[in-house]
C-alpha cells in the first residue's frame, strides 16, 4: 500500500498546526518549514503525476473502508496534474511572499497558507462529493484568512463580501448534496456515476435540479457571470501573493465542473440532457466579454488584473461548455496558462505597488525598478491578452479550433476575438499609463522615497514567466497530455471500476452486502 | 545556414544589446550589427538553392494536434523579403548608432529592433500560417515598443497604442481567417494550401476567410480605411520609421497578399476589394502628403500612397501586375528608406522637420541634398531612376484594368495618384533644399557624420543602378515573381527597360510629372484651400472611439461592480433560482412513492415555534439583542428536531454549539450599536424579499419532492448502520461515522474550526493595529456598567462548578464511541467551563492563570488527530484506519480502547482551542486603556484585607 497519494493533503495539514504550535512567533522558522514543505509537495506531486501518466488510476481508501461507504482519494491524470500545478504555483507565491515581506504583515500567514494548500489539494484528489464540500470549506475559510492578512479597511470590507458570497455557495452546495443523496443514496462520485444512470426517465426532475445546483456551486467558485461579483474586489484587495495563489482557486471550480460533468453527468446522459447546454455557453461568453470589458474599464491596476481573471475563466468555461474531448483538452491547456499568467500579473502589480504610491491608473512620478517591472508586466499582459508568442495565444487557438463546426461557432469566435481586442486596448492603456507616462513627469522632491522591490521579489514572477515560456515551447507535449487527460475523462470505466471494485474493510467478496 | 538559425539569431541576439548596454554605445550597436550580419550571411548561403528554383525547408513539430508546427520555407518570394529586411536592417543599425543621442537607452532600442527583425524574418520564412500569425503579432508588439520608445512623448505613447490597436485588430481578424483557411484545406501548411486554389475558392467560407485575411493585411499595410495609424507611428525615432514603417513591417500585409496570391486572387471579390482599396489609398495618401508640413508626415503619407499602389497591382490579379508589384516593392524600399534617413538627418541637424522652417539646405548639406534629391526624383518617377520603371509598369497595368465596368476609372485614378506623388516629391526637393539659405533654423545645419549619411547613400546607389541598368535586376525580379505566382500563372515575357516606345504609359507618366510641377507651382493657394476645407481628422475620431469604448466599458462595469453585496447576492440568488426552475420544468415527475406521515402535536408545536421565531425575527431584527434571542430559539428547535428524528448526538452538539455561539455573539454585540440602522429603500427590501421568498419556496418544494420519494438504490447509511459495531467497534453510529467511516471529513472540519479561530485572532490583531483601535478605546458604553463586575457569588459558584463540568466533559468524551457524546461535544462543554471563569473573574485574572496558549491547543489538536491517522501507516493501513480492543484493568469493568479515541482527543483539543481563542480575541477588543483590570478574582473578598486600588472597577462598594 502506498500512501503517497494522500501526502499532498496530509503534509500541509500537519505542517500548519506544527507551525502554529511550535513556531508561531518565529517568522524565519515558519518560512523554512513552509518552503521545504512546498518543495516536498512538488516532488510528491511530480512523482504522482508521473505514476498515473500512463493512464493508471490510484485509489486510496481512507480508514480502509471501501467506496462508497468510506471516503476515497483518487489520483488520475487530471487530478495529479492539478495537484502539481498547485504545488508549483505555491512555491513561487511563497517565495514572493517571503521576498516582499508580505508574510510578516499579519499573523499566521504560513499556517493559513499551508491549510489553504491542503484544501486545494484535497479538492483535487477526493473522490467523494461530501468530502469535496469539506475541502471547499477548508479552502474557503483559509482563503478568507489569507485574504484579510495584513488588515486595512478596504481589504476587510472586500473580505466580508468574499466570504458571504461564498457562504451562499456553501449553502447551495449542501442543498445540492442533500438532493443528490436523497435521489441516489450515495455521495461517492464513481458510485454516483452508476446510480445516476439508474434514474428512471419518468422521474428526472429531482436529479436535474440537483445536477444544476451542483453546477452552480462550482460556477460560483469559477466566477461565472452572474455569480462572479465576489471576485473583482476580493482579488484586487487581497495581498498580492494571496491573489496570486487565488489564481488556482477559480480553477478548482473549473476542475470540479469537468470532473462531475464528465464522470457523474456526462454529456451523453439522457436524464440530464438539455440542462446546461442552454445557458452555460452563453454565460461563459458573457464572462469572457465582461471580464475583458472590465480590463478596459478598470481604474486601478489590481482591479484590472482581477477582471482579466474573470475573463480568462470565461474562456476556460467556453471551452468546457462545449464538452467535447477536444474542447476539454483545450480548456485544460488554457487553465494551466491562465493560472500562471494571472498569478504572475498579480505579483507584478505588487512590484509596482512597492515603489509607487498607489495602483491608480493615473500618471505618477517615476518609480524604482521600472525597467524590469515593466518588462514583466509586458510579458504578463501579452500572455493574458492572448497575444503571440506566449501560451495564451496557443490556448486561444485551441479553443477556437475546438469551436469550429459547432453551432455556436460564430458567437464563440466573435466574442473570443473581440474580447481579445478589448483586453489589448485595456492592457496597453494601463501599461502606458503606469510605466511610460511617468517618464514625462518630474519627480516630486518632497515625496518620501519609496522602497525598491527586493531581488527575491523578482524571482517569483520571473520564474512564472519561465514556466509560461516552457508551456509555450512544450505546448505540443502539454497539449498532448491534455488530450490524454480528456480521453481518460471521456472513458471513465477504469476510474469507476477501480473505485468501486477495490475491496476494503469488511467488504471482502463474501461479505459484500451492497 | 539552417532557416532556424536565420530566424532564431535575431531573437537570441536580442539579449546582447541589453547586456552590452553599459559597455558603450559602439559596443552595443556593434553586437547588434554582428547579429544581423550573421543572419544576413546565413540567408545568402541559401542563395544558390533559391536561384536554382528550389524551396529550402526546415521543420520541427510543435503542436501537431493543432496543426501548428515550426515549419519554415525559403523560396524566391521569401528570400526577396528576407533580403530586404536583413539588408536594410544592417544599414539602419549603422544609421541608428549615429542618430540616437546619449540620453537614449541604446540597449533597449536595439533589443526591440532585433526582436522586430526576428519576427519579420519569421513572417516571410513561415511555411505554417499559424506560425506566421505568431510572428505577425510579434511585429505589432515590437512596433508598439519601438513607437513608444520615447516614453516621455505623449505622441509616442498614443501612436504606439493606436498602431497596436489597429494592427492588433487586423491580426485578430486574421487569426479567424487563417483558421478557416486551414480548416477548408485540412492543413495549415502553406505548401499544401497553395496547391488547393480550386478547393478554397469553391468553399462557401472563402469570402469570409478572404475578408478576414484582407482585414489583417490592410491594417498592417495601412490601406484605406485603416491608413491613419501609420502617420502617427512617426513619433518613433527615425530609424524605426525608416525600417518598420516604410521598408519592412508595413510590407508584411503586402507580403501576405503576395504569398496568398496564388489561392486567393483572381476572384471578382478579390479584384474588387483589393484593387479599389489600393487605388483609394494611393490617391488619398498622395493628396494628403502634399499638404503635410512635417517632413516625416509627408513621407508617411507617401508611404501609404505607395503601399496602395502595390496593393492595387496585386489586386488586378494578372501576372504582369504581380511582377510590377514585386519590382515596386524593391524600388520603394530603396528610395523610401533613403528618404526617411535623410529626413532624420535633417531633423537631427536642423532640429526641426517642419518644411515651412526649412529651405536652402542645398548649400548647407550638399551630401544630404544629393541623396535626398535622387531618392525623391526616383519616387516622383523621373527617368532613369528605378521609381520611373515601376511606375511605368504600374500605369501600363492600370491601363488594362477595369473596375466596376468603367474603362477609364483605373487609369485616370492612377494618373491622379502619380501626379500628386510627383507633386509632393517636388515639394520635398524645392521647399527643403532650394530657396535662399535662412538664418532662423533652430540649429545651424550641416552634413552629418559618415554613420548617418552612408546608409542612405548606399541605398541611393542602388536606386540609380537599378534605374540605369534594369537588366541587372530583371532576372531577380522574375525569379521572385515566379515564386509568387506559383502554379497560378506564368511569368510574363515583358522586359524591364526604360524605353518601351511611345506607349500610353509614357504619356500618362509625362502628364503626371507635368501636372505635379503645376501643382507645386500653385502650392500656396492650394494649401490655403486645403487648410480651409473641412476634413475628418483620424486621430480625433480614433481617440473619440477609444474614449467612447472606455467610457461605455466603465458605465457597463462600474455601477454593477460597486461592491453592493445585497445586489450581487440578489442577482446571484435569482440566477440560481431561475436555473433550478429551468432544470425542474424540463424534467419529468412521477407519482410519489412514499405516503405522507401524520403530523403529531409535538411536531406541529415545534414547527409553529420555528415559524413564529422566524417571522418575529423579520419584524424585530433591528433590535439586535432580540434577534439573538430569536436565533437562539431557532437553534433550540433545530436541536429538538434532531431529538425528534432520533439523533441525540446531533442534538447535543447543536445544543452546545448554540450555547457557545450565543455567548460569542453576545460578546461581539457588546461592540456594536444595539439597533441595526435602516440602510435600504423600501423598493430594495421588496426586491430582496421577493428573491428570498422565491428561494424559500423553491427549497421547500425540492425538500417536499425528495421526502416523498425513495432513493434509486439503498443508501450507503444502511451499510454504516450494519457495520458500525462490527467494523468500527462502536454502537453509536453517528460517532463511528464521525471518527471512522468519514473521519477524514471530521479531520477537515476541525481544521476549518481551528482556522476560523486563528482567523478571528488575526482579525482582532489587525483591528487593534488599525484605526479601529482608537474608536474602541474611546468608546463610551451606551449602558451603565454593572457596579459589581465580578460578583462574589458568581465567582464562588463557577469555581465550584468547574471540576464538575470538567468531569462531565471527560465522561461525555469517553462514552462517545457507544453512547451519544464524543470529542466535539466534550470540547464544547469544557470550553463552557473555562468561559465561566472568564465571565466571573474577568479577562486578565483568568489569562494570567492560563498555562497553555490556545493557539498551541488548536495546533496540538490537529496534530494529534493527524498523527492518529498517520499511525495507521505503521501497520500498513490507510490514513485514519481505526482499530479497537477490549482491556480490563482491575478494579474496573472491561472496557473498550479504540484508536479512534486519539482522533477524538484531537477533535476535543481543536474545539477547546478554537472556542477559547475566539473568545479571547473578543475579550481583547473589550479591554480599554482607562479601565485597568482587577488583579483579583472578585471585587469584594472578605478574606482580603487591603482594599482594591482606587479607580479599579467596583472600587468602594460600601453598600455591599
Amino acid at each position: 500500500m502506498t500512501h503517497w497519494i494522500i501526502a499532498p493533503v496530509v503534509l500541509p495539514a500537519m505542517l500548519a498546526p506544527f507551525i502554529v504550535l511550535a513556531a508561531r512567533y518565529h517568522l524565519r522558522i515558519q518560512r523554512t518549514f513552509s518552503v521545504v514543505g512546498v518543495l516536498a509537495l512538488i516532488a510528491v506531486a511530480a512523482s504522482l503525476a508521473w505514476e498515473v501518466s500512463d493512464g493508471d488510476v490510484i485509489l486510496y481508501q481512507l480508514s480502509d473502508w471501501a467506496a462508497p461507504f468510506g471516503i476515497v482519494l483518487v489520483g488520475d491524470r487530471l487530478s495529479t496534474l492539478m495537484v502539481l500545478l498547485t504545488a508549483v504555483l505555491a512555491l513561487f507565491v511563497l517565495l514572493y511572499a517571503i521576498g516582499s515581506g508580505w508574510d510578516g504583515r499579519g499573523r499566521h500567514f504560513h499556517a493559513l497558507f499551508q491549510f489553504q494548500l491542503m484544501g486545494i489539494m484535497g479538492a483535487f484528489l477526493t473522490g467523494d462529493l461530501f468530502n469535496l464540500f469539506v475541502f471547499f470549506e477548508v479552502l474557503l475559510i483559509a482563503s478568507y484568512g489569507l485574504m484579510i492578512h495584513g488588515g486595512g479597511n478596504d481589504r476587510l470590507r472586500a473580505g466580508v463580501q468574499y466570504v458571504l458570497f461564498n457562504l451562499i455557495g456553501s449553502t447551495l452546495f449542501l442543498f445540492a448534496l442533500g438532493s443528490i443523496y436523497a435521489e441516489t443514496g450515495t455521495l461517492n462520485m464513481a458510485d454516483l456515476a452508476q446510480r445516476v444512470a439508474q434514474v428512471s426517465p419518468g422521474e428526472t426532475a429531482g436529479i436535474r435540479v440537483a445536477a444544476v445546483l451542483l453546477l452552480l456551486v462550482f460556477a460560483i467558485k469559477a466566477a461565472l457571470v452572474p455569480l462572479h461579483f465576489w471576485l473583482p474586489s476580493a482579488y484586487a484587495e487581497a495581498p498580492a501573493p494571496v491573489a496570486a495563489l487565488f489564481a488556482i482557486m477559480t480553477k478548482v471550480g473549473a476542475y470540479a465542473i469537468i470532473r462531475v460533468y464528465t464522470l457523474i453527468f456526462p454529456p451523453d446522459l439522457e436524464v440530464t440532457a438539455g440542462l446546461h447546454e442552454v445557458w452555460l455557453l452563453p454565460a461563459a461568453l458573457v464572462s469572457l466579454a465582461l471580464g475583458m470589458i472590465g480590463v478596459l474599464a478598470a481604474r486601478k491596476l489590481d482591479r484590472l488584473i482581477a477582471f482579466s481573471i474573470v475573463g480568462s475563466m470565461g474562456m476556460v468555461m467556453v471551452a468546457i461548455s462545449l464538452f467535447t474531448q477536444q474542447s476539454i483538452a483545450a480548456s485544460l491547456y488554457y487553465m494551466i496558462h491562465s493560472t500562471l499568467a494571472g498569478a504572475m500579473l498579480f505579483l507584478v502589480a505588487d512590484l509596482v505597488r512597492t515603489s509607487r504610491p498607489d495602483l491608480v491608473l493615473a500618471p505618477r512620478s517615476p518609480f524604482a525598478g521600472t525597467a524590469l517591472t515593466s518588462a514583466l508586466f509586458f510579458v504578463g499582459a501579452i500572455a493574458m491578452a492572448g497575444l503571440p508568442p506566449l501560451s495564451g495565444f496557443l490556448g486561444k487557438l485551441l479553443v477556437l479550433d475546438a469551436a469550429f463546426d459547432t453551432d455556436a461557432m460564430g458567437w464563440i469566435w466573435t466574442v473570443v476575438l473581440l474580447s481579445s481586442l478589448v483586453s489589448i486596448l485595456g492592457f496597453a492603456r494601463a501599461g502606458s499609463m503606469v510605466f511610460w507616462k511617468s517618464h514625462g513627469i518630474s519627480p516630486d522632491p518632497e515625496a518620501k522615497p519609496m522602497p525598491r522591490p527586493t531581488a527575491l521579489s523578482y524571482v517569483a514572477p520571473g520564474g512564472l514567466v519561465a514556466l509560461l515560456i516552457a508551456l509555450t515551447v512544450f505546448a505540443g507535449q502539454v497539449h498532448g497530455y491534455a488530450e490524454d487527460i480528456a480521453a481518460q475523462l471521456f472513458a471513465p470505466e477504469p476510474y469507476v471500476s477501480t473505485v468501486l471494485e477495490t475491496p476494503g474493510k469488511l467488504s471482502g467478496p463474501t461479505k459484500e452486502d451492497h | 545556414m539552417s532557416l532556424f538559425f536565420i530566424v532564431a539569431l535575431p531573437f537570441f541576439g536580442a539579449l546582447l544589446p541589453g547586456l552590452m548596454n553599459s559597455a558603450g554605445r559602439s559596443a552595443c550597436s556593434g553586437v547588434t550589427f554582428v547579429v544581423s550580419l550573421a543572419a544576413f550571411l546565413g540567408l545568402l548561403t541559401n542563395l544558390p538553392y533559391v536561384l536554382a528554383g528550389e524551396v529550402v525547408t526546415a521543420q520541427v513539430d510543435w503542436m501537431p494536434a493543432l496543426g501548428l508546427n515550426f515549419t519554415l520555407m525559403l523560396d524566391g518570394l521569401g528570400f526577396f523579403f528576407a533580403l530586404l529586411i536583413l539588408g536594410i536592417g544592417l544599414l539602419i543599425i549603422i544609421y541608428a548608432r549615429g542618430y540616437l543621442s546619449r540620453d537614449d537607452n541604446m540597449g533597449e532600442f536595439f533589443t526591440y529592433l532585433l526582436l522586430f527583425q526576428g519576427a519579420m524574418v519569421g513572417i516571410v520564412l513561415s511555411d505554417n500560417i499559424l506560425l506566421l500569425l505568431i510572428f505577425w503579432e510579434l511585429t505589432s508588439l515590437s512596433s508598439f515598443l519601438l513607437i513608444g520608445y520615447w516614453k516621455h512623448l505623449p505622441e509616442g505613447r498614443q501612436g504606439a497604442r493606436m498602431a497596436l490597436t489597429v494592427t492588433g485588430m487586423g491580426g485578430l481578424a486574421m487569426i479567424a481567417g487563417m483558421l478557416i483557411l486551414g480548416q477548408i484545406v485540412g492543413s495549415y501548411d502553406l505548401s499544401v494550401i497553395l496547391q488547393n486554389r480550386d478547393l478554397i475558392q469553391a468553399d462557401p467560407l472563402y469570402v469570409s476567410a478572404l475578408l478576414l485575411i484582407l482585414l489583417g493585411c490592410f491594417t498592417k499595410s495601412a490601406q484605406f480605411p485603416f491608413h491613419f495609424w501609420l502617420p502617427h507611428a512617426m513619433a518613433a525615432p527615425t530609424p524605426v520609421s525608416a525600417y518598420l514603417h516604410s521598408a519592412t513591417m508595413v510590407k508584411a500585409g503586402i507580403f501576405l497578399m503576395a504569398r496568398m496570391w496564388p489561392v486567393l486572387s483572381g476572384t471578382p471579390e478579390w479584384v474588387m476589394i483589393v484593387t479599389s482599396a489600393g487605388l483609394i489609398t494611393m490617391v488619398l495618401g498622395a493628396v494628403i502628403a502634399i499638404f503635410k508640413h512635417d517632413l516625416k508626415a509627408l513621407l508617411a503619407f507617401s508611404t501609404v500612397s505607395h503601399l496602395g499602389l502595390i496593393t492595387m497591382l496585386l489586386g488586378t490579379g494578372t501576372a504582369f501586375g504581380a511582377m510590377a508589384a514585386v519590382f515596386h516593392i524593391l524600388n520603394h524600399a530603396t528610395f523610401k528608406a533613403a528618404l526617411f534617413m535623410s529626413a532624420g538627418i535633417i531633423d537631427h541637424e536642423a532640429h526641426t522637420r517642419d518644411i515651412r522652417r526649412l529651405g536652402g539646405l542645398r548649400k548647407l548639406m550638399p551630401v544630404t541634398f544629393v541623396i535626398a534629391t535622387l531618392a525623391a526624383l526616383s519616387m516622383a518617377g523621373i527617368p532613369p531612376l528605378n521609381g520611373f520603371l515601376s511606375k511605368e509598369m504600374m500605369l501600363e497595368e492600370a491601363n488594362h484594368t477595369v473596375l466596376f465596368g468603367i474603362d477609364w476609372l483605373v487609369p485616370a485614378l492612377a494618373v491622379v495618384g502619380a501626379l500628386f506623388s510627383a507633386a509632393y516629391c517636388f515639394r520635398l526637393i524645392f521647399h527643403v533644399f532650394f530657396g535662399p539659405v535662412r538664418d532662423d533654423y533652430p540649429h545651424k545645419p550641416h552634413d552629418p557624420g559618415k554613420a548617418m549619411w552612408l546608409p542612405p547613400a548606399i541605398l541611393v546607389v542602388l536606386v540609380v543602378l537599378i534605374g540605369a541598368a534594369p537588366f541587372l535586376a530583371e532576372p531577380f525580379v522574375k525569379l521572385v515573381t515566379s515564386s509568387l505566382l506559383g502554379s497560378a500563372g506564368e511569368v510574363p515575357d515583358a522586359h524591364i527597360k526604360i524605353w518601351h516606345g511611345l506607349v500610353p504609359a509614357l504619356y500618362m507618366s509625362i502628364a503626371a510629372v507635368v501636372g505635379g510641377l503645376l501643382v507645386i507651382a500653385a502650392f500656396k493657394p492650394l494649401s490655403r484651400a486645403w487648410d480651409a476645407a473641412p476634413r475628418p481628422e483620424a486621430k480625433v475620431m480614433f481617440d473619440a472611439v477609444v474614449a467612447a469604448a472606455a467610457g461605455l466599458a466603465q458605465r457597463l462595469i462600474q455601477p454593477s461592480h460597486d461592491g453592493s453585496f445585497t445586489r450581487s447576492a440578489a442577482i446571484g440568488s435569482a440566477a440560481i433560482i431561475v436555473a433550478g426552475l429551468h432544470a425542474w420544468s424540463t424534467g419529468t415527475v412521477e407519482a410519489a412513492t412514499r405516503a405522507m406521515q401524520p403530523a403529531g402535536p409535538v411536531a406541529i408545536a415545534g414547527w409553529a415555534m420555528l415559524v413564529a421565531a422566524t417571522v418575529a425575527l423579520l419584524f424585530v431584527h433591528r433590535n439586535r439583542f432580540m434577534a439573538l434571542i430569536l436565533i437562539g430559539i431557532v437553534g433550540l428547535m433545530v436541536s429538538v428536531g434532531f431529538v425528534f428524528f432520533s439523533a441525540p448526538d446531533l442534538a447535543m452538539t447543536q445544543f452546545t454549539v448554540e450555547v457557545v455561539t450565543i455567548i460569542l455573539m453576545l460578546l461581539a454585540l457588546n461592540f456594536l450599536p444595539k439597533r441595526t440602522p435602516v440602510e435600504s429603500t423600501t423598493l430594495r427590501r421588496v426586491r430582496d424579499g421577493v428573491v428570498a421568498v422565491a428561494g424559500g419556496l423553491a427549497t421547500f418544494g425540492l425538500s417536499y419532492h425528495f421526502l416523498l420519494r425513495d432513493t434509486v438504490a439503498a443508501p450507503i447509511s444502511e451499510f454504516h448502520l450494519a457495520n458500525s459495531y462490527k467494523g468500527g467497534g462502536g454502537t453509536n453510529v453517528v460517532n463511528v461515522i464521525l471518527v471512522d467511516f468519514r473521519g477524514f471529513d471530521t479531520f477537515g472540519e476541525i481544521i476549518v474550526l481551528g482556522i476560523a479561530a486563528l482567523l478571528i485572532y488575526a482579525l482582532t490583531e489587525a483591528l487593534l493595529d488599525g484605526p479601529v483601535r482608537a474608536r474602541l478605546l474611546n468608546r463610551t458604553p451606551d449602558q451603565p456598567l454593572a457596579g459589581d463586575r465580578h460578583p462574589m457569588m458568581m465567582v464562588v459558584l463557577t469555581r465550584v462548578i468547574m471540576p464538575i463540568v470538567l468531569m462531565v466533559g471527560f465522561y461525555i468524551f469517553l462514552r462517545g464511541h457507544n453512547e451519544p457524546g464524543g470529542g466535539f461535544i466534550a470540547g464544547l462543554i469544557v470550553s463552557i467551563a473555562v468561559v465561566m471563569q472568564y465571565m466571573a473573574s474577568g479577562f486578565s485574572w483568568t489569562s494570567a492563570r492560563l498555562r497553555y496558549p490556545y493557539h498551541g491547543v488548536i495546533g496540538a489538536g490537529v496534530l494529534v488527530a493527524g498523527m492518529t491517522g498517520i499511525g495507521s501507516w505503521f501497520v500498513g493501513k490507510p490514513f485514519l484506519t481505526s482499530d479497537y480492543t477490549y482491556v480490563r484493568i482491575p478494579p474496573f469493568h472491561e472496557f473498550e480502547l479504540a484508536t479512534a479515541m486519539f482522533f477524538d482527543l484531537g477533535v476535543f483539543l481543536a474545539v477547546v482551542g478554537a472556542v477559547m481563542l475566539s473568545l479571547e480575541s473578543f475579550s481583547r477588543l473589550a479591554r480599554r486603556a482607562h479601565m485597568p483590570e482587577s488583579d483579583y478574582p472578585m471585587d469584594i473578598d472578605p478574606s482580603r484585607h487591603d482594599p482594591p486600588p482606587d479607580g479599579a472597577p467596583g472600587a468602594a462598594k460600601e453598600g455591599v
